[in-house]
């Protein structure tokens, strides 16, 4: 089927050609990074994760959404959703592929990365990480290709694949809850140690997913024939406001906690990201967070403005990206500062690891586009 | 007998399988079985300096100035071939900060000026309950039998969640080729590769040959290492007479590194 991924017309060809340079630019950097260290970031000795590891964050997070389709379809029979459930299992399979690159451009002796397996590791989080992504990117590349395989010849999926479709579903619940583990499991980083992060981590999830994804259906609908349907797109905004407005009411239980209890610990990230204490880099886009966040949520809540296209739309762009700032950027870099030493070491990405990043996403995008390409034109074909 | 290309693959990943999950299963199970305990017979001199579990005592009242913790800091950073290199992406293995920065919830407004601007001695703690080892997804930080925490530099896969975990700042990470900052490399050590994370060792290569920590050698009788778990050793009889001080003991990572005050 992959080869219905090689016909398409200029503009196409023209984006696949922007990917390519983005990823060549990024892999330039890469070499860089692999010959000198990861010197070439901004990383530091107190703040040791940074921009990789929160879009490593962040992407399992719009993986994990995928579920918000699958269940409903599966689960409940919802009809709306059936054309559309295949391109949030492949939203998913180029998002965990691109959370598998953060990790390995984020390593010091990528060349060591078998050690993971070879010397496997229960007692590590990062160890069961790898399995659960691992597994939900191989359950998501065969339940979508063998439905799309039986979407092509005419037929009923076979039954074994319902069970691996029942598996993907609490699968999708344990990638984000285990990515949340790797922080809340550690002493002494009072920003992460929560035993809400896991379930903050998948409210969060739930909206920026399901938002991302129906702005990439959007943008597919205008290029191609696809329709989604409106019932479709009410569900989904519906599913976005509640899991967006529990993820800031959980965000807000944080906040009560450290601040009312006066507990300096718990205070002095948030003290940091929003006050600025201790440097100011991250302050203007916590402030954003919170503008975004606020504004997003009063528009999806009122009917009216969540049923118009045009202010949904920028209620969808403004929960992606507020999604983005609160666990690409803030989680990771704020869970370390300040430092074991109460000391304020600020981290701020460099040029090197911006551009692998972008070229990090492109890979993710070119699978993305290729994997739309084939199951559009599946699609179509199975309709005339 | 033949065997098909297809056969062959069954099998291969099933073994494969079966591999994996065993040795993660016994690791779960009992955890450590597995792991190559430390043969009796090779690669031991007859020197070795051993004990149930080594502890470090730090005399803050000898200590009191910078120069003063100088030596012992040079001489572990000259026999481990630590490199210099400036600013945040810096390797330390000992080195010494304020009072309220080693100990941020023992410090308050009216802590003597005296403490307040004596440095401290910061290092590895060797924890009883060490986080970095409980993270560490490949084993290259495992815990000896004797206490001591180490890193296998080569098994290191350079994920720094060990740096995550530890909650003393105590491990470095090779952002650079550390050789071009080694004034001069001693032959004797090795030094380190690129990309990999490192910390004190309470020099068990010293230790091995008999010889007790290079900076408790040349501290003047101001740092003090032994068997914790002998009743009779110097440090658990200084541990009975005088006052100490553990870093962050309400994280129950137990430290062995102990402050006398």
């Amino acid at each position: 089927m992959l080869e219905k991924a090689l016909q398409g017309n200029k503009a196409y060809w023209g984006w696949i050609f922007t990917l390519l340079v983005a990823i060549g630019i990024g892999f330039g950097f890469y070499v860089v990074q692999l010959q000198q260290g990861l010197g070439v970031t901004g990383l530091n000795r107190d703040v040791s994760w940074g921009l990789y590891i929160g879009q490593l964050t962040y992407m399992v997070g719009i993986a994990a959404s995928a579920v918000m389709l699958v269940l409903p379809y599966y689960l409940h029979n919802y009809k709306a959703f059936g054309k559309l459930v295949i391109f949030g299992e492949f939203l998913a399979v180029s998002a965990v592929i691109v959370c598998l690159l953060f990790v390995v451009v984020d390593l010091g002796q990528p060349q060591r990365l078998m050690n993971v397996v070879l010397h496997p590791t229960p007692n590590s989080v990062l160890f069961w990480d790898m399995v659960v992504l691992n597994g939900y990117l191989f359950l998501n590349i065969i339940i979508g290709w063998a439905v799309l395989h039986a979407v092509k010849k005419g037929v009923r999926p076979a039954s074994w694949l319902k069970i691996l479709i029942y598996v993907s579903i609490p699968w999708a619940v344990s990638i984000h809850t285990v990515t949340a583990f790797l922080y809340a499991g550690l002493p002494g980083r009072y920003f992460w140690h929560d035993s809400l992060l896991a379930a903050s981590f998948l409210t969060g999830a739930f909206a920026a997913g399901p938002a991302l994804l129906l702005l990439i259906l959007m943008i597919v609908q205008k290029v191609s024939d696809l329709k989604i349907p409106k019932e479709a797109i009410q569900t989904l905004t519906k599913i976005i406001t509640y899991a967006w407005a529990i993820n800031l009411f959980m965000l807000l239980l944080k906040i009560f906690s450290a601040y009312y209890s006066q507990y300096p610990a718990k205070m002095a990230t948030f003290d940091y990201l929003f006050g600025g204490v201790g440097g100011e880099q991250m302050m203007p886009w916590m402030w954003n967070f919170v503008f975004l966040s606020v504004v997003s949520l009063v528009l999806l809540v009122i009917p009216s403005t969540r049923n118009n296209p045009i202010t949904m739309t920028i209620a969808l762009v403004m929960v992606v990206f507020a999604g983005w700032i609160d666990k690409g950027l803030s989680l990771v870099i704020g869970g370390f500062i300040p430092n074991p030493f109460k000391v304020h070491t600020e981290y701020w990405p460099t040029i090197p690891e911006f551009f692998i990043t972008v070229g990090v996403y492109a890979v993710g995008l070119l699978i993305l586009t290729i994997l739309y390409k084939v199951a559009l034109a599946v699609q179509r074909e199975n309709a005339s | 007998m033949a065997i098909n290309r297809r056969t062959f693959l069954k099998a291969a990943g099933l073994t494969t399988l079966a591999g994996v999950a065993g040795h993660a299963a016994m690791e779960l199970l009992a955890p450590g079985a597995l792991e190559a305990a430390r043969p009796e017979s090779v690669g031991r001199f007859p020197e070795e300096l051993t004990a149930k579990r080594w502890a470090m005592l730090i005399d803050t009242k000898k200590f009191t100035t910078v120069q003063t913790y100088q030596r012992s800091i040079d001489a572990c950073h000259v026999l481990h071939n630590v490199p210099h290199i400036p600013g945040d992406q810096e390797i330390k293995w000992l080195w010494t900060d304020s009072f309220k920065h080693v100990f941020p919830d023992q410090q308050h407004e009216l802590v003597p000026d005296a403490i307040k601007n004596q440095p401290f001695l910061a290092l590895c703690n060797h924890c009883d309950n060490p986080p970095c080892v409980r993270v560490c997804p490949t084993k290259a930080t495992f815990k000896r039998d004797d206490g001591i925490v180490m890193m296998d530099m080569h098994r290191c896969i350079g994920c720094r969640y060990c740096m995550a975990g530890c909650p003393y700042g105590a491990r470095s990470f090779n952002f650079w080729d550390p050789r071009p900052f080694i004034a001069n490399i001693d032959p004797y050590y090795p030094t380190r590769m690129i990309g990999v994370v490192e910390k004190c060792t309470f020099c068990e290569d010293r230790l091995a040959r008999g010889q007790i920590p290079a900076c408790v050698e040349v501290s003047e009788g101001a740092m003090i290492f032994g068997d914790l778990d002998n009743q009779d050793s110097e440090v658990r009889r200084v541990l009975r007479e005088r006052y100490s001080l553990r870093r962050k003991p309400s994280l129950g990572t137990k430290p062995h590194v102990f402050y006398l005050i």
